[in-house]
């Protein structure tokens, strides 16, 4: 028989029975995280006149957007080195994916307060049922670019088969950072006001609609950045190349999956704090 | 194995914050706390409060503790923090398997799916594999009776089928050792609510049960053991479930509510038991008791009023109406002035409780409301055990002769 012990000492007091419980509710929270994933995607659908359609209809708008303000003028983006039309398509997607993929443990949490106040579950359920919806999404998605990278005028080839790999790179990045900020955000909803407003200024820094400066300030910002070898080899890829900056992003996803681990023990230690905070 | 004990809850304290900014500010505190693995502090911080403080029990197999207490007591708090959702800021608990809750039934329904769809995802949510559905189905659908509405969305449903629903698909799939009820009984319709006893009767053979409720009804015919809680503080521990209930009662603040035109009044209400006046705040009447009740009533000039008597019980619905009559069946018409009217409430029949009186006086030609004193002199009726029914009526019964069976 199972015993269950709760004590005020924190979890991470004992770090072995921690670990055991982490991996014992991760595999107990597949079933329940693919059943609510399906809830959630059949209910998105089943109350929408267009359905799938309005998963891709945001990143095409806002390609249409900057297709027009690169070809009237307004905005001049340096040499992208491929039509303007695909480097814009392949970054906005690729980046759209990062921020759901951010955005995703928060408003998880958030659309299952009611859940987390009164039932006793593994949580971890709502971060996988997350992953789960983000890579239905992502395959809509793809279902659309590929198609266009042809109409436009690219030329894919053998590169397309490590797209999974930038995938699952964006994903992890995108739910570590998300599982740093999800604790705060489930207390104070400046948090989730906050995001967009720094995503926005962060997608001005990655080469998503603008290509990386050759010099200046800007151009320090591009390189620093974290997603601008993400960005850059997820559309080198789909394009048919090679890409660059291949050390960074392996580093990058390496420093992502210590913070994805990092931001799992964080949440776990953390939850039964923020639910007794937000059902007072 | 019927005497494991199954939950041991040693000096379980929990705080809580009285005001919403500063209760975030202590999170971001005890979220900081928690990652450095830091203990908690065990002072109350400025504007915090103990919701549950020191408690301590056990139950074991086949044991139901009541939780009872007025709101606000911490009952569903300690609920919480048994079941593992938020952490207790001091004490210990020990759950001995596997813990099964009716609490928030129909959580995680999504009102645009059909019922059949929602019933995997609540069994889901209650650790349910979809095969341990696929099983019994049929068996949650017919609990539930919404047979014919099975593969139409939630949303249509009316509030009633939606509780039925949540309440058959964690009825009928769990098999806990530890259940937790906290105010779900009272569902649906009675012959639902009859069904939903019997099967909690039947979880409850096999398992350790803590039982939340307000209704003592309830609490006396499925407790083995009561705790009173108030403020926080276990008041009271016992298996004599009618003391506890009393106690309960006894905890009650009773506040005497005037409505009406306000051309009448109540002056005074008093009531003598067997011939011998009862005194006191909340006096105490023994069942079987034939108690009579004395009513100064005052009437301003020009009215011509009729008095009507309701005992009412704890939660002021009324049980008993005692119109103030004559010999002849028809209202006593009273002129303006003081009176004082002796009205016969006979003998005692209530179930041991607190109850109190309804007074209403009205024009006796346009039946105007001069006025209305609710939750006038409570009393308490005591008696050595308590039924699960309003009333109870005592006499002697006894066996007759058998009849002669014809042998052909």
């Amino acid at each position: 028989m199972p015993i269950t012990v709760y004590t005020p000492a924190s979890a991470l007091r004992d770090p072995g029975l921690m670990f055991r419980s982490m991996i014992a509710d991760l595999r107990a929270s597949r079933e329940l995280a693919w059943s609510l994933a399906r809830r959630d995607l059949k209910a998105q659908y089943r109350q929408s006149l267009f359905g799938y359609v309005w998963a891709f209809i945001m990143p095409l708008t806002t390609t249409v957007a900057w297709v027009y303000l690169n070809s009237s003028g307004i905005v001049k983006v340096s040499n992208t080195g491929m039509p303007y039309a695909i480097y814009a398509l392949t970054g906005t997607l690729l980046w759209q994916m990062f921020t759901e993929a951010l955005n995703s443990p928060l408003a998880q949490l958030n659309g299952a307060k009611n859940l987390l106040a009164k039932l006793s579950f593994p949580r971890e359920a709502l971060i996988l049922s997350g992953m789960i919806k983000w890579w239905f999404n992502v395959g809509i998605k793809l279902l659309i670019i590929i198609p266009a990278l042809f109409i436009l005028g690219g030329t894919p080839d053998w590169h397309m088969v490590l797209v999974p790999l930038i995938l699952v790179a964006i994903l992890l990045i995108g739910t570590a950072i998300g599982l740093f900020i999800a604790p705060v955000g489930l207390l104070y909803t400046d948090v989730g006001r906050m995001i967009p407003v720094v995503l926005q200024f962060a997608m001005y820094v990655t080469p998503v609609v603008f290509a990386i400066p050759a010099s200046g300030f800007a151009a320090v910002l591009f390189r620093i950045n974290f997603m601008t070898p993400v960005i850059l080899n997820g559309r080198a890829w789909l394009v048919g190349s090679g890409g660059s900056m291949h050390t960074e992003l392996t580093l990058i996803c390496g420093a992502a999956l210590v913070l994805l681990f990092l931001g799992w023990i964080l949440f776990r230690t953390t939850m039964s704090v923020l639910i007794e905070r937000m059902s007072a | 194995m019927e005497q494991d004990v199954l939950i041991k809850v040693e000096g379980v304290s929990k705080k809580f914050c009285r005001d919403l900014k500063t209760s975030l500010r202590y999170g971001m505190a005890d979220v900081r706390d928690e990652v450095l693995g830091r203990p908690r502090t065990l002072d109350l911080r400025p504007k915090e409060f103990w919701a549950v403080k020191g408690i301590d029990f056990e139950v074991r197999r086949g044991e139901c503790l009541g939780l009872i207490g007025h709101n606000g007591a911490g009952k569903t708090t300690l609920l919480k923090v048994l079941n593992g959702l938020i952490k207790p800021d001091a004490g210990r608990i020990e759950i001995h398997g596997q813990v099964g809750a009716l609490i928030a039934l129909g959580a995680g329904f999504n009102p645009i799916l059909t019922a059949r769809e929602n019933i995997y995802i609540n069994a889901s949510v209650l650790g349910l594999s979809k095969s341990r559905v696929d099983e019994r189905i049929d068996e949650i659908i017919a609990f539930a009776e919404i047979e014919d509405f099975i593969d139409m969305p939630v949303q249509h449903f009316s509030s009633g089928m939606t509780v039925r629903l949540g309440f058959a698909v964690a009825a009928i799939l769990i098999e806990p050792d530890i259940l937790f009820l906290d105010e779900v009984l009272a569902v649906g319709d009675i012959s639902f609510t009859i069904k939903c006893l019997n099967r909690v009767r039947e979880l409850m053979r096999t398992s350790a049960v803590v039982f939340v409720s307000h209704n003592m009804p309830l609490i006396t015919s499925f407790c083995t053991r009561v705790v009173v809680m108030d403020h926080g503080h276990c008041v009271l521990d016992t298996e004599e479930i009618g003391l506890a209930v009393n106690h309960y009662f006894g905890l009650a603040k009773n506040t005497v509510q005037i409505s009406g035109s306000g051309q009448a009044s109540v002056m005074d209400l008093s009531l003598a038991a067997d011939g011998v006046a009862v005194e006191g705040d909340t006096p105490t009447l023994l069942q079987g008791q034939e108690v009579t009740a004395t009513l100064r009533v005052s009437i301003e000039k020009g009215q011509t009023a009729e008095v009507n008597l309701v005992i009412a019980d704890a939660t002021l619905t009324g049980l008993i109406n005692i119109p103030v009559m004559d010999e002849q069946g028809s209202y006593i018409v009273i002129g303006p002035g003081e009176h004082d009217l002796q009205v016969p409430l006979g003998v005692v029949e209530l179930n041991a409780g607190l109850y109190s009186f309804i007074v209403g006086i009205r024009n006796a030609t346009t039946n105007i409301t001069l006025c209305r004193h609710q939750g006038l002199q409570p009393f308490r009726v005591h008696a050595d055990r308590v039924a699960w029914t309003k009333f109870v009526r005592t006499g002697v019964s006894k066996v007759l002769a058998p009849k002669p069976t014809t042998v052909q």
